[in-house]
């Protein structure tokens, strides 16, 4: 097998789409392993794993933790809310105190855009890069693609919109910068105020008619309004983005040929996206979540052989 | 892969002869294989696996035959030893290994690491009656591990820096078993 080469994955820049095909295909045989009555695989049972997070997550957090246990990993789990940080300790320091105690891997989530990268010269595990800030996520990236891949057999030549917020999305970023390099074309569609002019010189298409969107692709992501992350009115009332921006069965039938219907999570049913569409047998919104552990068991596994005994 | 270095241990009419002995031999003990199950190990026990289920049905007449395929690579103990990650190839197994006489099928037995690691693999998919080794070459004095084959084809005696290497045609258009003196290992 070809090396992998990277030590850490702080984000989707820096990856190449060999890298991608490379998870992609470890991810393939973990679903696999993901369905067979034992779920679980010897392979980084001398690896120790600790899940930090500086923010709150519900699900990546599980995804991760699942991911490392069907490994076989040791994992120790570490969030803000009960550590020293609210006393003071940096965040080199912090982590330094967990390597202390003989941890190989780092999987960081952290409210500032950077925080992984700097992590990663300044300690000696490995970084995974869990969301930092409005920067990147590039496991959600890669579980996106991948989940598209195994609904539409490829992503190369695709037609992907992501509709929403882009300005405070980590999603949208790595999303974008993971499809192109896998050669699917984007398209992006939401409220003006939340799509930042600078996001055309990723090569992108932007569309402010949704029925007009969703016309020409052939999967549509849904991201989440994110109301935690905004410090002004973006938008009038929920209810008119919903009726600009949300995905809704009308649109879904105008639209009159199969679509893929993506949405990283937690839902805001009702406004992105209403619950008989997010329910829908084209939705493969649960699939993601599946996809998600045996995508994050690749990465994990391929950074784990980098780091060697 | 002929060079001065290199031998041929089995001809393609030794391979066929050792095939239809195999089979009559499991056959022996596995009679209508109604509770057994042939599993190839990847990736290069699987075309001496299929063409063992093929002879078995072609010449022998058993009919439903449970064939699967199955990969070792998350459960080998060289994990984070090796210079590069280890490829995981595909697994097929598409029945209850439950209570099933498992017949495992590999083209050469050297250090046992491999079957050690086939047999933590199948337990994944359950807990087996028993489990048997068939190997094509039994490369006898490498064993790291307290391994042996149930049914052998060929037992050679070897050193380290020589390596067995088993042709098949559906690869290489022609069947046959050589020996050669690079110096890599094998499984």
């Amino acid at each position: 097998m070809a090396e992998f080469g990277h030590k850490h994955l702080l984000g989707i820049k820096g990856l190449k789409a060999a890298d991608m095909e490379q998870i992609f295909e470890t991810a393939d045989e973990f679903l696999g392993v993901l369905n067979r009555p034992i779920k679980k695989v010897p392979s980084l049972r001398d690896v120790t794993v600790a899940n930090v997070f500086f923010e709150p997550s519900t699900r990546t957090r599980l995804s991760f933790e699942l991911a490392e246990k069907r490994l076989s990993a040791d994992v120790v789990n570490f969030s803000a809310s009960s550590s020293s940080v609210s006393k003071g300790e940096t965040l080199t320091d912090t982590i330094n105190n967990i390597l202390a105690m003989k941890v190989d891997m780092v999987v960081l989530r952290h409210p500032h855009p950077g925080a992984a990268h700097f992590l990663s010269r300044n300690v000696h595990a490995s970084i995974i890069n869990a969301g930092d800030g409005t920067h990147e996520h590039p496991t959600q990236a890669l579980l996106d693609a991948y989940s598209i891949r195994r609904s539409l057999g490829a992503v190369e030549g695709k037609k992907v919109l992501i509709v929403g917020d882009i300005r405070h999305s980590r999603v949208a970023l790595s999303n974008i910068l993971c499809l192109k390099a896998l050669g699917a074309e984007v398209m992006l569609c939401g409220p003006a105020t939340l799509i930042p002019p600078p996001v055309s010189q990723l090569g992108v298409l932007v569309e402010w008619d949704l029925d007009k969107a969703l016309e020409w692709c052939d999967a549509a992501n849904m991201l989440r309004v994110q109301h935690e992350r905004m410090d002004m009115k973006y938008f009038p009332s929920a209810r008119e983005y919903s009726r600009q921006f949300g995905l809704t069965r009308e649109r879904l039938e105008r639209r009159g040929r199969p679509l893929t219907i993506m949405h990283p999570g937690p839902i805001n049913r009702g406004v992105e996206i209403t619950t008989e569409v997010a329910d829908h047998e084209q939705s493969i919104i649960l699939e993601q979540v599946e996809n998600g552990v045996a995508v994050r068991m690749a990465v994990l596994y391929l950074l784990a052989a980098q780091n060697k005994n | 892969m002929k060079d001065a270095s290199s031998k041929m241990i089995l001809s393609s009419d030794e391979l066929s002869v050792i095939f239809h002995r195999i089979c009559c031999q499991l056959i022996e003990e596995h009679e209508d294989f109604k509770s057994s199950a042939l599993i190839g190990l990847q990736p290069r026990g699987v075309t001496f696996a299929r063409r063992i289920q093929q002879i078995l049905k072609e010449s022998y007449g058993i009919k439903d035959l449970r064939y699967g395929e199955l990969d070792t690579t998350f459960f080998r103990d060289d994990f984070r030893r090796r210079e590069a990650p280890l490829n995981p190839n595909q697994t097929a197994i598409d029945f209850l290994v439950e209570d099933a006489k498992v017949i495992f099928l590999d083209d050469v037995l050297f250090t046992g690491r491999s079957v050690r690691a086939a047999m933590d693999a199948v337990l994944s998919f359950g807990r087996p009656a028993r489990i048997e080794l068939v190997a094509l070459i039994d490369r006898r004095f490498h064993r790291d591990l307290p391994v042996q084959a149930n049914i052998i084809g060929k037992r050679i005696d070897s050193i380290n820096e020589e390596r067995v290497v088993v042709e098949w045609k559906e690869q290489s258009g022609k069947d046959q078993v050589m020996l050669t003196q690079t110096p890599k290992t094998d499984g």
